[in-house]
């Protein structure tokens, strides 16, 4: 028993230890935010995806691709719920590269992938002073938040999944325009690159891409005014980049949901199967 | 074990087949009849488990290769492709990648019941060891699949673990070649890793038959770990462990259930959505957490010892910990099987216990400051349960008095 103690209390030492050396790596934490698809019956904002989705359109899109989603997705149920009349409009205003067409390009069908910005991956450094900008179609969820000790253990529990988002938008708040007194001891900003409190080694080869008032939004009907600043922007880029990388969601957690009744009455009906079986068996 | 069999042909053409193959005969004494101690606790339907978890991965597993491309352009578009344009894909795949997760999840469990209770010990000694194999090979079917998805994580990983080959004397850096397909990861490795991958849970499935088999010859241990004396110590394995476990198997697909619909994603690393990159190395590498322990062992050697290198050592003191799994029945002499009636053993084991889940929690930190030094001493302790504090407990350790049988035991219970 006393060695039991005397170890865990070696263990709580060791762990006192060792959240200085994860609060070094983490830069400044992240603000969780409440989203409408985390939880269990977590469902897409269709007014935020549409509007999320006019961002990545009018700004995110000149230098992000998004090679995984086509037009179609955009109908898709779970999805920002646009007809597939305002799809096909909107699959026609691109020019889509196709070999076995006269000219090599045509109008873009809603089958279509979502035309890429740049034709290769060198051009599109070229364009962007070396870096070359992520393609959004995985990206909410190929970042995420480093958690300290206990926290991310709850995160089994609650299905936490939304660490990309977080991070995403807290990087697109997170610029500075001169490198803040909270930067690194010695921190010196190469040039072309800007300071950004999230970016790993803040800095981040990407000009602060969004300005109040840059995106004019037109609020759906009975929806109140939305207000058009950056921080409403990277909210709603957020979390159309996590529709992005995960269009089936809603779909996934209904199904989900029908699986988990399921299994509770199962095992509920099997548990009495099973006593009823061993009565009168001492065991 | 044809003295079970109570098996009687009901009509002419089960009589016809029971004389050329007695499958029904076989059935009915080895998944109905078959006798097994009754006081059987909720950690042994970790068995059943087992199989369940193997079967779930070998049918979603062949479904996915329907729709995978194993090439290094075409495998991470196409596991988004099975994702978001194959019927049910995405449920598929989360079963697969959560399945994964939730089968070492069974797997621990299933070993560190086994290694409480005292299961590896005469005369199941051979039972263990294929228990043990099956272990190491379901690691190296895990450690390949998750490959298959060609992120940076499943590149890099793929890199690391393989150089571990290289630190072997003069057939190293030629095993590293073969394994490999090359001098580094890349198309024909993902190919033969494929290849390996669709193999081994075959093989895996034919030595999980060998290990049902050598149970059935000497039958369970069980919590008390006293032998079965009588027919009164058992009960027909049919209808009443088939009922348990059948019912602990839905249980155990609850929080599998939660994973896969509510967070298929959080058992993985973030990295592995970016397609991999040889050009770019991610700051951390980190294996999947059920190799995690083996990975801290690996790395708690960065010191050369005489002439052996810090390398080799690493690969050495990894090979070691398994070796000491395949002859613990050789350690831990002590004539009480079940930790319930040792009292020493009792503390020993829990301590080996956190011991192994702060490897686990090591493999996961950046080989510096602190870790580094616990890393070590977590490492030296695994080794020393085994090869000190398991002999020593055999020799000096009194145990408790056991139960004359089962029944008594079971009675003793209910009336106390």
């Amino acid at each position: 028993m006393i060695k039991t103690k005397t170890f865990l209390a070696a263990v709580a030492l060791a762990s006192s230890l060792m959240a200085p050396a994860f609060a070094a790596e983490a830069s400044a934490p992240i603000e969780k935010q409440t989203w409408s698809f985390a939880g269990i019956f977590g469902t897409y904002d269709e007014n935020q995806l549409q509007r999320g989705f006019q961002v990545y359109r009018e700004v995110c899109a000149s230098c992000h691709g998004a090679r995984l989603i086509a037009f179609r997705n955009l109908a898709e149920y779970g999805g920002p719920g646009f007809s597939e009349e305002q799809v096909k409009a909107l699959a026609a205003e691109y020019e889509v590269v196709d070999p076995t067409v006269e000219g090599g390009v045509r109008a873009g069908v809603p089958a279509d992938r979502w035309p890429s910005p740049f034709p290769t991956e060198q051009d599109a450094r070229d364009a962007n002073g070396g870096s070359l900008p992520p393609d959004f179609s995985v990206l909410a969820k190929a970042r995420g938040l480093v958690d300290p000790f206990p926290s991310w253990i709850f995160n089994y529990f609650t299905g936490y999944s939304e660490g990309g988002v977080d991070y995403i938008r807290a990087l697109l708040l997170g610029y500075h325009d001169e490198v803040p007194a909270s930067a690194p001891e010695g921190f010196v900003l190469p040039e072309g690159k800007y300071y950004n409190d999230y970016f790993p080694g803040h800095a981040i080869g990407m000009a602060p891409p969004l300005q109040d008032e840059q995106v004019t939004y037109t609020p759906a009907e009975g929806e109140a005014e939305v207000p058009l600043t950056v921080e409403q922007y990277a909210t709603d880029v957020a979390a159309f980049m996590m529709w992005m990388a995960e269009p089936g969601l809603v779909s996934r957690k209904e199904t989900g949901f029908r699986v988990m009744l399921f299994l509770f009455l199962f095992a509920g009906l099997l548990y009495l199967t099973k006593r009823r079986i061993w009565k009168g068996i001492e065991h | 074990m044809s003295e079970h069999s109570t098996y009687v042909p009901g009509n002419a053409a089960e009589k016809w087949l029971d004389e050329r193959l007695p499958v029904a005969r076989f059935a009915k004494e080895h998944l109905m009849d078959f006798p097994t101690p009754k006081n059987l606790n909720y950690w042994w339907t970790f068995g059943a488990i087992l199989v369940m978890c193997l079967g779930v991965q070998i049918v979603t597993g062949i479904i996915l290769a329907m729709h995978y491309t194993p090439n290094v352009n075409l495998a991470f578009d196409s596991v988004e492709h099975i994702r978001r344009d194959v019927n049910g894909g995405r449920i598929i795949q989360a079963t697969h990648a959560v399945g994964a997760s939730m089968f070492f999840a069974a797997l621990y469990i299933h070993i560190f019941r086994n290694l409480f209770f005292g299961s590896y010990k005469a005369p199941r000694e051979i039972l263990y060891i294929l228990g043990v194999i099956i272990f190491i090979l379901t690691m190296a079917a895990a450690f390949m699949g998750y490959v298959l998805p060609w992120g940076q994580m499943s590149f890099w990983g793929a890199t690391v673990i393989t150089n571990i080959f290289s630190a072997i004397p003069v057939v190293g850096e030629s095993l590293l070649q073969l394994l490999r397909g090359g001098f580094a990861v890349g198309n024909p490795t993902l190919n033969r890793f494929f290849s390996l991958h669709y193999l081994l849970p075959f093989v895996i499935a034919a030595l999980v038959a060998l290990h049902i088999w050598a149970l059935h010859v000497p039958g369970n241990n069980n919590p008390i770990g006293v032998d079965v004396k009588s027919t009164r110590d058992t009960v027909p394995f049919h209808p009443y462990y088939t009922l348990k476990d059948l019912y602990a198997m839905v249980l155990f697909m609850i929080p599998f259930a939660w994973f896969i619909f509510f967070a298929p994603d959080i058992l993985g690393h973030p990295d592995n959505y970016i397609q991999a990159n040889s050009q770019v190395t991610p700051t951390h590498i980190v294996p999947e957490w059920y190799l995690l322990p083996f990975y801290t062992i690996l790395r708690a050697v960065d010191f050369n010892i005489l002439f052996i290198n810090s390398q080799l050592g690493g690969v050495i003191a990894m090979g070691m910990s398994m070796v000491a799994l395949l002859v613990v029945p050789w350690l831990d002499t002590a004539r009480v099987r079940s930790g319930l009636f040792r009292p020493i053993f009792k503390w020993f084991y829990v301590l080996f216990l956190i011991n192994f889940i702060g490897l686990t929690y090591l493999g996961a930190q950046p080989a510096e400051g602190i870790y580094v030094t616990l890393a070590k001493v977590c490492t030296a302790y695994y080794f020393i349960h085994f090869f000190v504090v398991l002999p020593v407990l055999s020799r000096i350790e009194k145990p408790l008095p056991l139960p004359t049988s089962i029944s008594e035991s079971v009675l003793g219970k209910a009336h106390a």
